[in-house]
């Protein structure tokens, strides 16, 4: 499509194709207008009026996010009117959002303070209008700071238009008006963060566990500390350092998080291996077995876990007894790494770098227990960890990548894939299919890597596969919101992914911000490349994934460590 | 000639306060491509000082029933919602439901109760639609406008129900441009008169026999939103929906009439927009913050603060809504037109 109209921003002549905003058109051409209610993946709702902007001919500002250019319109983002009126909103709205700065992981790049800085203006220059509000916590996962809101709104709109789960409320009118969770007894949090990750000034946040984490560190010498590292993180924390979107950075990562005093960084991709291989397993097992449950669905979602022990404790037989990655992996070092290295278990404590917010809640999780110990002891999203990166004044856009070296090694190709949307079924395919073929059950085999009708950010992706003769339905949940036609036709499918956030783990909602469907699509591309980029790219071919699992096998550990089971969950009392 | 005909070349407009002309809205709705159609009856009546719906409900139900089957039946509305205040509600319910009845509207329309909790707002004809469809209570983005995306999602009149009695007027040749005109004392309904819409406001007044003997200034066009103006500006002609209110010049008390015009609109702000939730309440907090001197009261001080005219600029250049942008109307013309009169 060719560009159709000319419009005139600030004396500067833009191209631009017809149904395009004013906003959109000025960033295309690197004019700045702020914003702060808009945001790509939502709907336009031009309520924070600070991107006005100044149409030649007419009295009134309009909002740039909101209006679609008209051929031949002249505007002006930085006119005296638009100066007065985005300036007052902007104070208007500074006071609305109680200065918490010095823990505020957004600080040392705040959406708020930098309008102050760029326009000159005092963030306290009325005084705070909502000292008293209330916190709202949603179990260990995620808190909702009435104090801080500025009534954007965007929580809101992904909680309900996109993830539909209708969680959060808008109670009130007026200045009265406030984010509540809802008291509707049949709706629930599913923890999956996506409010904090739309909310321009962290108002929702991630439940911080960074102060935790320094004091962990503070044990060093005395506590063998281990940081694992989640696939989808590699390819975002860069862009907390402006660095370019979907560059693998796991090596920047282990530099960092060793520089930050820990002793040893593993990935989290080794966990998803072994989780593939439990995985693949347990698929053949139920496709070979008439009586068995199918469809057979994905449960390394935290998120989407909750989700169905809560709204269909039914389906509760369907779900995979295979762990998490981020459990198998914890579960794997205070077991088979703790015996190799001769360290007691209860002397390691194991932090894990995830994309993810209800991650914070899986580990709370009494039934992952091994014995008396937690798998993993802490969860930090990624953007704790920039920001402990950053408080420690760690140049990580200098820092010279290093590697784990680890007895436990990097994992593959598939495992790093999980990070994305399809990644977990694309993994357990791989290695199912080989099984097929290994097995005396195939007639013809076609050895097959790539499956790449699972890929893509289509909401739900559905192929009919044919692994050497075995016929398989299959379903991709990219995203809650999407998850309703699926359940409602389960019959159908003999395998079914389920990821609760938009694009999967790599646009988990502990993921830097912004993201957006677009960012999420570089991330994603990342992914892919670094599967193409290894010499193994399936977990059966990681020969130390195989060996760990049969250790724990031969070990009597096999279940502890690989797998779990599901409750019957009911509303969370919030706190 | 057509009925659509009829209205343009009597150059009927909006009487719900902003004057758009009746046809073009009409026609808009009746030319969509869309099978399913609204016709929305605005009887919210919210704005104080204007009470002329509800006369015209008293006193005009079967000529309004039957502009009611006009407009239905020229846009071919699939069912009619009269969405109507409280009070009005209470009153003349049973008496619209024999009247519409008999216009041949049995079976096609619902009375639709304004909630209580909705003000001002709740007279806004989009966060009517919101209202109808169970949604937030709070104006919704335009474009799209009701014509085209109304209620739930298609194309829908809303009319005021003066309007839709003029069209009934029009349609049997009677329309003579009159239109009803509320006319208050500060506090205190004086009534309803029907006189030619294009009278000066002292016209008004003096025709209908209520031009004060005393120094006095007037709001006119509800006593909310309305523009404030002294004896020397009233060769005007009446603005918005049609009320005068009458003030004494000399015993009205400033602050008291400052502070009511600010804390109306923090109490009737939907919330939804960052100028108008924002600005009332800090509009109203000044007002309260600043303490009067011995060489100048609260009102004066008021009228010279940065803050306080930057936030009302603001409020007329960016809010989201006609509420938003009315809210500083009042003050800004009393300090204008009023408060030098007054002080010296």
């Amino acid at each position: 499509m060719n560009k159709k109209i000319k419009i005139k921003i600030d004396g500067k002549e833009c191209l631009a194709y017809s149904g395009q905003t004013i906003l959109e058109i000025a960033r295309e051409n690197k004019i700045f207008i702020p914003s702060l209610c808009y945001h790509p993946d939502l709907e336009i709702k031009a309520n924070c009026r600070v991107c006005v902007v100044e149409v030649k001919g007419c009295n009134k500002l309009m909002t740039s996010c909101s209006v679609i250019a008209e051929n031949g319109i002249e505007v002006f983002t930085n006119s005296e009117k638009v100066q007065k009126a985005r300036n007052t909103n902007l104070k208007l709205i500074f006071s609305e959002h109680l200065e918490k700065c010095d823990g505020c992981t957004l600080k040392f790049d705040c959406t708020l303070l930098n309008l102050a800085k760029r326009y000159n203006l005092k963030i306290n220059h009325f005084k705070d209008r909502k000292v008293d509000r209330k916190i709202y916590k949603f179990a260990n996962t995620v808190e909702v700071d009435g104090s801080q809101c500025i009534d954007c709104r965007n929580c809101v709109d992904v909680c309900s238009n996109v993830q539909k789960i209708n969680y959060l409320e808008i109670r009130g009118k007026g200045v009265k008006q406030e984010i509540v969770p809802t008291k509707n007894k049949n709706i629930d949090c599913i923890y999956c963060g996506q409010c904090t990750l739309h909310c321009p000034v962290a108002s929702a946040q991630e439940k911080y566990d960074w102060p935790e984490l320094e004091k962990i560190l503070a044990q060093k010498g005395k506590k063998t500390l281990i940081a694992i590292i989640a696939p989808s993180t590699r390819m975002a924390i860069g862009e907390e350092f402006g660095l370019p979107y979907g560059q693998n950075n796991s090596g920047k990562m282990v530099a960092a998080l060793k520089k930050l005093g820990f002793d040893q960084v593993m990935d989290v991709v080794f966990g998803a291996d072994v989780t593939t291989l439990v995985e693949a397993e347990e698929l053949l097992e139920r496709l070979g077995n008439k009586k068995a449950k199918l469809p057979l669905i994905t449960s390394c979602c935290p998120a989407w876990v909750k989700y169905l022990e809560f709204y269909r404790p039914d389906l509760i037989p369907h779900l995979t007894s295979s762990r998490s990655p981020q459990i198998h992996l914890g579960g794997i070092i205070k077991t088979y790494w703790a015996q190799k290295k001769n360290i007691k278990p209860e002397d390691i404590i194991v932090v894990s770098i995830m994309p993810c917010t209800a991650k914070k809640f899986e580990i709370s999780r009494p039934e992952l227990k091994i014995g008396k110990l937690k798998p993993i002891d802490k969860v930090l999203t990624v953007r704790e960890l920039a920001f402990m990166i950053k408080k420690n004044n760690i140049d990580f856009k200098k820092i010279k990548p290093e590697k784990s070296n680890d007895l436990i090694n990097d994992g593959s190709g598939a495992g790093l894939i999980y990070g994305a949307s399809g990644g977990v079924m694309e993994s357990a395919l791989r290695t199912a299919h080989h099984a097929i073929c290994d097995s005396s059950k195939a007639k013809i085999c076609n050895s097959r890597l790539e499956f790449k009708e699972v890929r893509g950010s289509k909401g739900v992706k559905e192929a009919k596969l044919n692994l050497s003769g075995n016929k398989l339905n299959v379903a991709v949940v990219n995203g809650i919101g999407n998850i309703k036609d699926v359940l409602d036709n389960l019959s159908r499918y003999d395998y079914i992914e389920v990821m609760a956030c938009p694009g999967g783990c790599i646009g988990g909602g502990g993921q830097p911000i912004p993201s957006s469907v677009e960012i999420v699509a570089k991330r994603t591309a990342g992914l892919y490349q670094g599967d193409k980029k290894v010499k193994i790219r399936t977990a059966h071919d990681n020969k130390g994934a195989v060996e760990v699992v049969n250790w724990l096998k031969e070990n009597k550990l096999g279940h502890k460590v690989l797998h779990t089971n599901y409750k019957k969950r009911l509303k969370d009392k919030i706190n | 000639m057509s009925i659509i005909k009829k209205i343009e070349s009597a150059c009927l407009i909006g009487r719900g306060g902003a004057g758009f002309p009746t046809h073009i809205k009409l026609q808009a709705v009746a030319k969509s491509k869309s099978k399913v159609r609204y016709l929305v009856i605005n009887g919210a009546e919210g704005e104080p000082g204007i009470y002329k719906d509800g006369y015209i409900i008293k006193n005009h139900l079967k000529e309004f029933s039957q502009g009611v089957k006009i407009a239905s039946d020229f846009i071919k509305a699939k069912k009619i919602y009269f969405y109507l205040n409280s009070k009005y509600y209470k009153l003349y319910n049973s008496a619209i439901i024999k009247e519409f009845n008999k216009a041949g509207l049995k079976g096609q329309f619902e009375i639709f109760k304004k909630p209580k909790e909705a003000g001002y707002i709740g007279g806004e004809e989009s966060t009517i639609l919101n209202i109808i469809e169970g949604q937030h209570l709070e104006p919704r983005l335009r474009p799209p406008f009701p014509t085209e995306k109304g209620l739930f999602g298609e194309p829908t009149l809303i009319n005021n129900i003066e309007t839709i009695y003029n069209i009934y007027l029009v349609s049997i040749n009677k329309f003579s441009h009159q239109r009803f005109y509320s006319i208050n004392l500060a506090s205190k309904n004086i009534g309803v008169y029907s006189l030619p819409d294009d009278w000066s406001i002292a016209k008004v007044l003096r025709e209908t026999g209520n031009y004060p003997d005393y120094k006095f200034f007037v709001q006119v066009g509800g006593d909310a939103s309305g523009d404030v103006l002294n004896e020397k500006q009233l060769e005007q002609k009446v603005s918005g929906a049609g009320s005068i209110t009458i003030y004494d010049l000399e015993k009205h008390q400033s602050l008291e009439l400052i502070k009511y015009w600010l804390s109306f609109f923090v109490g009737h702000s939907c919330g939804q927009c960052a100028p108008c939730r924002e600005g009332t309440y800090r509009l109203l907090e000044l007002f309260e913050d600043i303490s009067s001197s011995s060489k100048c009261q609260k009102d004066c001080l008021l009228k010279a603060n940065k803050d306080f005219l930057d936030i009302c600029e603001n409020l007329s250049l960016s809010s989201f809504c006609a509420l938003g942008v009315s809210a500083p109307i009042a003050v800004l013309s009393y300090f204008k037109n009023v408060f030098p009169l007054k002080v010296s």
